[in-house]
């Protein structure tokens, strides 16, 4: 695998990217990787930007923060490049050579030619995805979005394995989980949307495994692909 | 009542109060991959505390709040939110005096706004810990880590230290309350963490059973008398010099406050044996070094990681304890270098300046790189700062 892998995942408040972030991470460490994850945000609020970061790798990681110079972007929403709500712009700033932008969007994101003729030099090929949309058919609820999102990023890279993300969600959803205000109360919505905790977490699993499918069918088509 | 005689017994939550020194370096532990917050969640349920007072502010507001679980759970004596972190600062005083453990938290505007009760706390020898999870404190408003804070509170009296990683913040909260307690120490103690890089981060940490617990406080080791207003020091308060002001009423504030910071020093034996050292160095016979604490250190480790891949052999020296603070090996573990960088997240640079006053020749010191507001410190940042001065050295170093 690459020595390091730095994952920037951008969205919006209630979008789940530090739900995210934080699974993902728990995952690759039940494999045995090192992992960190954090997220970076202003005051709780949906709708606004919020951003978290992901580093794995196969030695011990210091490194925390603001990740600068990612090699994955994951994209929550259009919005984030469409409104610019996104901590850096332009917002694949200090993505590396090689690296993968992964987004969510019905439609592929209509991007300058400039944006473009960067993204081409430095070798990074966009994954346009649309995890909502998957998110509402298979879930039923936009909420697992995250999920669609994960699923994408697995598939795409496979950094870390299916069982491993079951486990990690099992940690998450499975138990009593304290957070922040704003994530307990988006917590008991999507609880309530189940009748039962397997439930809540055999849909999310199913919502992985499709954006697993969709990202794995993405990374035929791509040259060079990013498998870590 | 000697601490000694309950070691083996079990307490009301049923967990067996074990010797500190087997709690720390002996006791299985187990490995768990939780944010900050969690780790003094799982720190204070092994703590002994007695009672814990909260007020919300990012980014401690889930820790605290983790705390009044572990008061529903029955891990904790007591714990309330008080009305605004001054009236937590001095309820935490109050149940201090009265001889119970106490533990809270604040950060940034909190830490300022209950400023005034730091040095009292000192001044009354209470030996509270406070987890301090700095972030920015200045207008524009500002939630992320920012560690000028830190910088305002190195000299209320109490012992200051900074930990790097969630691991260090689990140990230091169990094993401030031990040094801190010492009879021949006995003052508050600030466990300070940058908020978010460590309090939401999730880290790799190493746990001891949640069956185990710390020796309760054990108020009658205390040096001055738990809440007794008819006998000196605690007197002064009731009867206070400030109305005196004689000669004997300046002589006795001013040896009091000498007596403080000799009882810092005198917490450097036993911090030495709990904690392993006041600072931490990784080849530290290079030319270059990076001195810092916190985070910072963090950076400073992929920093030097970069740079080996080129060739350019950076050493580095962790300060854990920022009170005391440690001139002596600070001397010495950068008498042979040539250049000493100094990464910090805050726009003065109160660290970089704390070590210039204790080192000779100290236009070796590079201040910086510095961040501020929250901003990240990216390695690749400091080795650029490195490669620039390297670069330009003797027009830097001597300019």
């Amino acid at each position: 695998m690459r020595k390091r892998v730095n994952i920037r995942m951008s969205g919006l408040g209630g979008q789940g990217v530090v739900t995210s972030a934080h699974v993902l991470a728990t995952a690759a460490s039940k494999e045995g990787k090192h992992a960190i994850s954090n997220p970076f945000f202003g005051a709780e609020k949906r709708m606004a930007p919020a951003e978290s970061y992901v580093r794995i790798a196969g030695e011990r990681i210091y490194d925390r923060g603001e990740l600068v110079y990612p090699d994955v972007i994951m994209v929550f929403h259009p919005q984030v490049i469409t409104l610019g709500k996104c901590y850096t712009m332009p917002f694949y700033s200090g993505i590396k050579a090689g690296g993968i932008l992964i987004i969510n969007s019905d439609e592929p994101i209509p991007l300058s030619d400039d944006d473009l003729g960067f993204l081409e030099k430095q070798n990074v090929p966009i994954f346009t995805v649309a995890a909502t949309t998957l998110a509402v058919e298979t879930a039923g609820t936009e909420l697992a979005t995250n999920m669609g999102m994960l699923g994408a990023l697995m598939g795409a890279t496979r950094i870390v394995a299916m069982d491993a993300m079951e486990a990690a969600l099992q940690d998450r959803f499975g138990k009593k989980y304290v957070a922040s205000g704003g994530t307990a109360t988006l917590d008991e919505a999507i609880k309530k949307k189940f009748a039962k905790k397997e439930q809540l977490l055999a849909k999310n699993m199913e919502t992985i495994r499709k954006g697993f499918d969709l990202g794995a069918a993405w990374a035929e088509t791509i040259k060079t692909p990013m498998l870590v | 009542m000697e601490a000694n005689s309950v070691i083996g017994t079990v307490n009301k939550k049923g967990q067996k109060i074990v010797d500190p020194e087997y709690l720390f370096f002996e006791a299985p532990r187990q490995q768990y991959f939780m944010t900050g917050s969690e780790v003094v969640r799982e720190a204070i349920r092994r703590a002994s505390v007695d009672i814990s007072v909260a007020y919300p502010i990012t980014p401690q507001s889930e820790a605290a709040a983790m705390v009044g679980d572990l008061y529903v759970e029955g891990y904790v004596g007591d714990y309330f939110r008080g009305e605004s972190e001054f009236a937590v600062m001095s309820q935490c005083a109050g149940a201090s005096f009265g001889g119970a453990r106490v533990f809270t938290t604040t950060s940034g505007p909190g830490t300022l706004r209950a400023y005034e009760n730091f040095p009292m706390w000192a001044g009354s020898r209470l030996p509270i810990l406070i987890n301090v999870m700095v972030r920015g404190i200045n207008s524009p408003l500002n939630i992320q880590p920012d560690t000028l804070e830190l910088g305002m509170i190195l000299d209320t009296g109490m012992l200051i230290w900074h930990a790097e990683t969630a691991q260090e913040l689990f140990d230091y909260l169990l094993k401030g309350y031990i040094v801190a307690e010492e009879p021949d120490v006995h003052l508050p103690i600030a466990v300070v963490i940058d908020g978010f890089f460590v309090s939401h981060t999730k880290d790799m940490v190493m746990i001891p059973s949640a069956d185990l617990a710390l020796t309760p406080y054990n108020p009658y080791r205390s040096p001055v008398p738990c809440m007794d207003m008819e006998v000196p020091p605690v007197r002064m308060m009731r009867d206070p010099f400030v109305m005196k002001s004689n000669y004997i009423s300046y002589a006795t504030h001013a040896s009091w406050q000498q007596e403080i910071r000799a009882a810092i020093e005198r917490s450097r034996k036993h911090t030495i044996r709990l904690i392993g050292g006041l600072i931490e160095e990784e080849n530290s016979d290079a030319d270059i070094l990076i001195v810092s604490s916190g985070t910072a250190v963090a950076q400073g480790r992929e920093a030097i990681r970069l740079l080996a891949e080129e060739g350019i052999r950076v050493g580095i020296v962790k300060v854990k304890t920022l009170r005391p603070f440690p001139h002596e090996e600070i001397r010495q573990a950068t008498k042979n270098a040539k250049l000493i960088f100094v990464p910090e997240f805050n726009v003065v640079g109160w660290m970089a300046r704390e070590i210039k006053a204790v080192i000779p020749d100290n236009h070796r010191v590079i201040e910086g790189p510095h961040v501020a507001g929250g901003m990240t410190l990216p390695p690749e940042v400091i080795v650029e700062e490195i490669k620039k001065v390297l670069a330009g050295k003797k027009e830097v170093v001597h300019g």
